[in-house]
């Protein structure tokens, strides 16, 4: 599909939720979560399976929001950073709903919200489809880097993997008992798996601004529109550094993103706080900070249209290891605001 | 009791100089700590075989034995003094044991703590 | 689009925010030159003791060993490096680090297959190294012995 993808009937988010650990509460957006464990352990006794049932409970939060039980979903995607996506299989992918594993790295939020709209739009028999996507610091950092008590300093272009879970349910926007202010996914985009060349797995943010970079060129030149045709360009975790590149990129290309580009990895932490370094990453940052912050800024009108990328650094610790480089991913969804409530209300 | 203070500002200034090298390696050069460790180790053994690790010992003291070259040195001096008393076998023997001490301890104590304490989440 | 990655490289290396050097260095330095203060200060008190020079170095050691495994587990240690870097990595007290620190999280995996496997993860290539080297120059000090 190298076309964009335009829905003939937009896809509707009708409920949505997020939740955090103990570090990402302390950050900027803190507050804006709806709920998070000091402790980033979520009632279980290992890391692994506290990710496991934040994949649950960030599903059931969003199914409650939305006074629906799983058996009311007919489809869910899901992923996570851990081996085999085991995370979201055991989490929220045995509660019952028919089940795809998905593995973006970190663009697995956007992948998922893509491909639930995809289903959404070739079956008319699919009504409803929920998209959940997590990450845990700790469970990433035993699986890809180092032991949690390992003595050793972090470079100032490595990024953090978040503790963060996001859920989205999503329905064809003409159902008739949807919430009209409901945002919408109208088109998408996917993205190409870009050989960055970097071969740094502390600088993800340089692997994956070129996949970025890419993408968002394809979208403006395929759909002749320009930056300032939309309020904000989010992407997932390019992290400062990733950000920075992404930028000069465009810039080289002839566009120019006019202060519209905010990035999620970014928002999630204080960059002063030391050891955050270039920002936040992981298949939880952007969902979380997706449900957090710009789902409801697009369903109070604050925004209007937003593209949002979610940003992949398809790495694998023993390819690098044997001397491969990290490719880049980077899907892309147009969020709209739903129409907007009649009648004045505050 | 506490011996003498030159001995101290000695051992201060080698090992400081030791581990300002590796961090010079660690910032300036893509190696990995895991690398940096492993070069120690070997350029430990090295200066043993060389006849260098004594004399820098003599001087610097725990400045020069506390680092992992030191561990380097101890294996060397365990090879030599093996293979000294009992031949071409002690190519084999001698290095571990040199080294049972530290290697046994960080095992034992790994496991102990292990079984008594448990892996805090990192915060930035 | 235009993409050459060879320039994106170059480009990418060019702004690499760099780690704080002089820092770092200063901080390895001192934290590193303390370590082995204590080091000398431990061999006094046990030289003084009447252990033979030999038995104190290697109780200096295990002493050294002992602190850093108490500190990971309590999760002090990993604050400490953080500031320290090579101060505490090259030191004993950075192979004692990285063996318990594996062991430690390993936990959940078992004791036998999780810490008993992985207490090596880190730590492995430097027993691998130093053991291999140490019987290499045992070999060519045998040989060079038997035309001396």
């Amino acid at each position: 599909m190298r076309s964009i993808i335009r829905f003939e009937t937009p896809v509707s988010i009708y409920a949505h939720a997020s939740a955090v650990g103990g570090a990402e509460a302390d950050g900027p957006l803190g507050a804006l979560f709806d709920f998070h464990d000091p402790t980033d352990r979520f009632g279980a006794d290992t890391w692994e399976k506290g990710e496991e049932s934040l994949s649950r409970a960030v599903l059931n939060l969003a199914l409650s929001r939305a006074g629906q039980s799983q058996d009311e979903i007919d489809l869910l995607f899901s992923g996570d950073l851990q081996n085999q996506c085991v995370a979201s299989s055991a989490g929220c992918g045995s509660m019952g709903i028919p089940y795809c594993g998905l593995y973006g790295a970190c663009s697995t939020s956007c992948e998922g919200l893509l491909l639930a709209s995809l289903a959404l739009s070739a079956s008319r028999e699919t009504r409803r489809v929920a998209v959940v996507t997590t990450s845990h610091n700790a469970a990433a950092e035993r699986q890809f880097r180092l032991p949690l008590e390992y003595g050793g300093q972090r470079t100032p272009t490595a990024q953090w993997t978040a503790t963060a879970g996001g859920a989205f349910l999503l329905a064809r926007a003409n159902e008739p008992t949807l919430d009209p202010v409901a945002p919408r996914i109208t088109a998408a985009l996917v993205g190409r798996a870009l050989d960055s060349g970097v071969k740094d797995g502390a600088n993800m943010g340089a692997a994956m601004a070129p996949a970025a970079a890419d993408t968002i060129l394809r979208f403006f030149s395929l759909s002749g529109e320009r930056p300032y045709d939309y309020d904000r360009i989010v992407t997932g975790d390019l992290g400062a550094e990733g950000s920075a590149l992404l930028v000069e990129l465009l810039r080289e290309n002839g566009l120019n993103l006019a202060g519209r580009h905010r990035d999620c990895g970014v928002l999630l932490f204080d960059p002063l706080k030391a050891d955050v370094h270039a920002g936040g990453s992981g298949c939880g940052c952007s969902a979380s900070v997706l449900s957090a912050l710009f789902l409801p800024a697009l369903e109070r009108g604050e925004l209007r249209r937003i593209l949002f990328l979610a940003t992949g650094a398809l790495m694998s610790p023993s390819n690098l290891l044997q001397g491969g480089s990290i490719l880049g991913i980077a899907p892309l969804v147009v969020l709209e605001a739903g129409k907007p409530k009649k009648g004045g209300t505050t | 009791m506490f011996g003498a203070p030159l001995d101290y500002l000695f051992a201060f200034l080698v090992g400081g100089t030791v581990c300002l090298f590796a961090q010079l390696l660690i910032d300036l050069t893509k190696l990995t700590p895991a690398r940096i460790l492993v070069i120690y180790v070997v350029l430990g053994v090295f200066l043993g075989a060389v006849g260098l690790f004594e004399p820098l010992a003599d001087f610097a003291g725990c400045g020069i034995t506390v680092p992992l070259v030191g561990f380097g040195g101890n294996v060397a001096r365990g090879v030599r003094e093996s293979v000294s008393e009992s031949g071409l076998i002690g190519a084999l023997t001698g290095g571990l044991s040199a080294a049972s001490g530290g290697t046994a301890a960080a095992l034992c104590f790994g496991y102990l703590v292990a079984l008594f304490c448990n892996a805090r989440p990192k915060r930035p | 689009m235009n993409f050459d990655r060879r320039r994106y490289l170059d480009r990418v290396k060019e702004r690499e925010r760099r780690s704080p050097l002089f820092k770092n260095c200063f901080f390895a330095f001192t934290f590193g030159g303390g370590i082995c203060a204590l080091g000398q200060l431990l061999l006094s008190l046990y030289l003084y003791a009447g252990l033979s020079e030999r038995d104190a170095g290697t109780l200096v050691t295990v002493t050294l060993i002992f602190l850093s495994a108490v500190l990971t587990g309590v999760g002090a240690f990993d604050n400490v490096a953080r500031v320290a870097g090579a101060g505490t990595l090259v030191p004993v007290t950075g192979f004692a680090n990285a063996v318990v620190s594996p062991a430690l999280d390993c936990k959940s995996e078992g004791l036998v297959m999780g810490v008993g496997a992985k207490i090596f993860a880190i730590a492995g290539p430097v027993l691998l190294f130093a053991t291999l080297s140490g019987a290499v120059y045992g070999v060519v000090y045998y040989v060079v012995g038997l035309f001396l």
